[in-house]
C-alpha cells in the first residue's frame, strides 16, 4: 500500500495557529483534519463573577483582528438583559465603527493574505515588488478603515471607547466630516480593488452550502437582525442555541458547530452577500455586477471579490452615516443591571459572532458563551477540503499543499478567536 | 553584521489574540520600509515562506500556557540573537493569566465538554519567566510608534527610548483634565506605565492599565484614595487590577491583598 501524507505544521497567512493533515492511501483520500492547536484561554470561565460592564473590553481580547465584533456582541447582549433602548445616533456610530473594522480586516485579507495565493507569491511583500501600486493602494485603503476605528474607538486594536449603553465620548459632526474626502477616495479605490479581484483566475468550485447570517428588514446587517439561512432557518438570535450546536472533537481546541440535525454551515461574506444582496448600497451592487458576480455566490475562492464588494458597501455606508449624523444628547445612556439572560449576535468580518450571558441583579456574570465565526466554519472548511482534494489528487505534494492552504484561506480563518481553534499534513499511502 | 546583509526578523506567537503582531501589519505607512530594512524570515501571519534560523531579531507575542510551548520558547531563544517580547501576554501572562488565581481544571470543565483533550498549564506566564529576554515592550495591545521605535533602535544598535513613567505624565503633557480629580472617575493612570498617549482619559474614561505597572508604583496608596474618596469596594479594586496585566508582580500583590479583604479568612 502506498501512503501519501501531506502535513502543514503551521498554516501561514491566517490569524492564529492551526495545522492540516491529509492522508491519501492507494490513490484514495482517507482523511482530512484541520487541527487547531491555538492554546485555550478560557474566556467563558474567567468571565464568571466579572461585572457586566467589563465583558466588552475583556472579550475584545479574544481577537486582535476583529475586536469590534466582540465589543458589539457583548454590549448588545448586556443591553438586551437590562432592557436598554439605544438612541439612533449611538446605533449609527456603532454601524460606523463596524464599517471601519470590515474595511481594515477585509483589505488585510484580500491584499495581504489571499491575493498572493492567486498570483503565486508567498506574501504581499514579495507581491509588492511586481505589483507595487496594488499593494500600496491596498495599504492606504486599509488605513482608512483604521482611521475610522481610531476616531471612534481611540485605537485600531482593542478600541477603548465602546461601553454598555453607548460610547465614552462621541465625535463632533466636524470630526466626522473631515473623514469624508478620504472616504470618497477609498470608495473609488475599493471599486478598483473589486475589478482587480474579479480578474484573478478562479477554480470552478461551486458548493452546496447552508449559508447562515443575519438579515435585517432595512439594511445590510451589522449588529441586528434575524438569524436566517438559505435552507429555511429564520429565528431570533435568542434561538441560536436551538439551531447551532457545538461539539468538542479531539483534534481541535475549537469547538465544532453544526446545524442541529443537518451538519455544517457556512458563515461570512458569501453568506451575507447571498442572503442580503438586495440590501447592498448602489455602488456595491454595481461593483458586484461588473465583477460578474451573480446574486448568489457559492464559490469560496470568489470570497475575495465578495469581500471587496463589502468594502465598497462599507465606504458608502460610512459616508451615509456621516452625512446623517447628529450627535446624541449624551454619549451613552445609563444601564442598570437586572437579573436575566441576553444575546448578542453580530456580523464580524468572518461571519456571525455569538454571545450569550446570564447576569444577576448586581450585574455579576453567572454564565457566558461565545462562538466565533471561524469555529462555526471549521466543519465547512474540512468539507471543502474533501471536495477540493479528490479531483486534484494528481498534483504534486507541494502544489496540492499550497492549493489546500488557499482553500482554507478562502475563509480568512481567525484561529486566535476560535480556540475555544491551523498546521497542514498530507499522508499519502 | 557582515556586509550589507539585512538582519533576519522572526515573529513568534504563543497564547494571544494576534493583535500585537497585527500592529506590525497595521503600520501601513512604514510596512514596506520595514520590509526593506529587515529580511522577514519567519512571520506566519504574513507569509508562507519560511527561512531557517538563526534570526537576528525575534519578536515574541503571547504567553506560555502549554507544556509544548514551554519547550518551544527555549529553541526560539537559542535561534535568536535578540529576543523582544511584545504585549501584555508576553510580558505579564495576559488576560489568560486570570487562571493563575483559580483552578485551571475547573476552567477547562466550564469551557470544554471533553476536558481530557485539553493540555494546559496551571499558570499562564510571561516569556521572561522561561528565557532571557532582551527587551519587553508593554501594552494590550502594544503601541505602533513604540514598536517602530524598538525595531529602529535594534537596527541602529541603541537602547529603545520607551519611558517607564506613568500615564499621568502623558495626561499632563497633553493637557487632559484629570478624570479622577475632576470627575471622580476611577483611574489606574497613576500606577500604569505610559505609552498609549493617555488614551482613555482623553476619551473621558479612567485608565484600565493596558500597559501594566509603571516603574515603582505605589498601588496601595491609590487603592486607599479610591476607597476613601471614591467609595470603591475591595471587589471593585480587585477587579480593576485583575485584567490584562493581572499577573504583573505589583498588580498581583495588591489584588491578592484585596482578595483577602474581600473574602476574609
Amino acid at each position: 500500500m502506498s501512503t501519501r501524507i501531506i502535513q502543514v505544521d503551521t498554516i501561514a497567512r491566517v490569524e492564529g495557529e492551526g495545522a492540516l493533515r491529509i492522508q491519501i492511501s492507494d490513490g484514495k483520500l482517507e482523511d482530512v483534519k484541520l487541527r487547531i492547536f491555538e492554546p485555550p484561554r478560557f474566556f467563558e470561565a474567567f468571565l464568571r463573577g466579572r461585572d457586566f460592564t467589563e465583558a466588552p473590553d475583556i472579550t475584545a481580547r479574544i481577537c486582535g483582528i476583529c475586536p469590534v465584533a466582540y465589543l458589539m456582541g457583548a454590549v448588545h447582549a448586556m443591553e438586551m438583559i437590562c432592557g436598554a433602548v439605544i438612541p439612533r445616533p449611538i446605533r449609527d456610530l456603532r454601524r460606523l465603527i463596524y464599517c471601519g473594522e470590515w474595511i481594515e480586516s477585509h483589505i488585510l485579507h484580500m491584499a495581504m493574505l489571499h491575493a498572493p495565493d492567486f498570483l503565486g507569491y508567498p506574501d504581499a511583500i514579495a507581491m509588492a515588488k511586481d505589483h507595487p501600486d496594488v499593494v500600496k493602494k491596498a495599504l492606504r485603503v486599509k488605513k482608512l478603515g483604521n482611521d475610522i476605528m481610531v476616531l471612534l474607538g481611540g485605537r485600531e486594536i482593542h478600541p477603548i471607547n465602546v461601553r454598555v449603553g453607548g460610547f465614552y465620548k462621541v465625535p463632533t459632526k466636524e470630526q466626522l466630516r473631515r473623514l469624508k474626502p478620504d472616504l470618497q477616495w477609498g470608495l473609488e479605490a475599493a471599486m478598483e480593488m473589486v475589478r482587480f479581484a474579479s480578474q484573478l483566475n478562479f477554480q470552478d468550485f461551486e458548493q452546496d452550502y447552508e449559508f447562515v447570517c443575519l438579515r435585517h428588514p432595512d439594511e445590510y446587517p451589522f449588529n441586528e437582525g434575524m438569524m436566517v439561512s438559505n435552507k429555511g432557518i429564520e429565528v431570533p438570535i435568542s434561538a441560536y442555541d436551538t439551531v447551532l450546536v457545538e461539539e468538542h472533537v479531539p483534534h481541535s481546541t475549537a469547538l465544532h458547530s453544526r446545524i442541529r440535525g443537518r451538519g455544517a454551515c457556512h458563515v461570512g461574506p458569501l453568506a451575507r452577500y447571498t442572503m442580503n444582496h438586495e440590501k447592498l448600497t448602489p455602488l456595491a451592487k454595481t461593483s458586484a455586477r461588473e465583477a460578474g458576480l451573480a446574486e448568489i455566490c457559492c464559490n469560496p475562492f470568489k470570497s475575495i471579490i465578495v469581500r471587496g464588494v463589502e468594502v465598497v458597501f462599507a465606504f458608502e455606508e460610512a459616508l451615509r452615516l456621516i452625512d446623517e449624523y447628529e450627535p446624541p444628547d449624551r454619549p451613552f445612556i445609563p444601564v442598570t443591571p437586572r437579573a436575566g439572560t441576553g444575546y448578542g449576535c453580530t456580523e464580524a468580518p468572518r461571519g456571525i459572532c455569538y454571545h450569550r450571558y446570564t447576569i444577576d441583579d448586581a450585574g455579576a456574570i453567572q454564565d457566558a458563551k461565545i462562538v466565533s465565526p471561524t469555529a462555526v466554519n471549521q466543519s465547512t472548511i474540512e468539507k471543502d477540503l474533501w471536495h477540493f482534494i479528490e479531483p486534484n489528487m494528481d498534483l504534486p505534494d507541494d502544489r496540492l499543499q499550497w492549493e489546500c492552504e488557499q482553500a482554507i484561506r478562502n475563509y480568512d480563518p481567525c484561529i486566535s478567536c476560535s480556540a475555544h481553534f491551523l498546521k497542514l499534513e498530507v499522508v499519502r499511502q | 553584521m557582515p556586509g550589507k546583509r539585512r538582519p533576519k526578523l522572526a515573529v513568534w506567537k504563543f497564547a494571544s489574540c494576534d493583535g500585537c503582531q497585527l500592529s506590525l501589519l497595521d503600520c501601513e505607512d512604514e510596512l514596506l520600509d520595514v520590509a526593506g530594512a529587515l529580511d522577514i524570515a519567519y512571520f506566519p501571519e504574513a507569509t508562507r515562506s519560511v527561512q531557517p534560523g538563526p534570526y537576528d531579531l525575534s519578536l515574541v507575542e503571547g504567553s506560555i500556557t502549554t507544556p509544548h510551548d514551554a519547550e518551544r520558547i527555549h529553541q526560539i531563544r537559542r535561534d535568536s540573537r535578540q529576543l523582544i517580547s511584545i504585549g501584555a501576554c508576553a510580558t505579564a501572562g495576559g488576560i489568560q493569566a486570570l487562571r493563575n488565581f483559580k483552578d485551571v481544571r475547573e476552567f477547562t470543565r466550564i469551557v470544554y465538554a471533553s476536558p481530557q483533550y485539553i493540555e494546559t498549564l496551571r499558570r499562564s506566564t510571561p516569556i521572561a519567566e522561561h528565557v532571557r529576554v532582551d527587551f519587553e515592550l508593554r501594552g494590550c495591545p502594544i503601541a505602533k510608534h513604540q514598536l517602530i521605535e524598538v525595531i529602529s533602535a535594534f537596527l541602529n544598535g541603541r537602547k529603545p527610548n520607551v519611558p517607564t513613567y506613568s500615564v499621568c505624565q502623558e495626561c499632563k503633557r497633553q493637557g487632559v483634565v484629570c478624570v479622577m480629580v475632576a470627575h471622580g472617575t476611577p483611574c489606574l493612570g497613576p500606577v500604569t506605565q505610559a505609552g498609549c498617549g493617555a488614551l482613555c482619559p482623553s476619551y473621558h474614561r479612567g485608565c484600565y492599565a493596558c500597559f501594566g505597572p509603571k516603574e515603582t508604583p505605589n498601588i496601595p496608596a491609590l487603592s486607599q484614595w479610591r476607597r476613601e474618596r471614591l467609595g470603591a469596594s475591595d471587589l471593585e479594586i480587585l477587579r480593576s487590577l485583575r485584567t490584562f496585566n493581572a499577573a504583573a508582580a505589583e498588580f498581583e500583590r495588591e489584588s491578592i491583598r484585596h482578595e483577602h479583604q474581600n473574602h476574609p479568612g
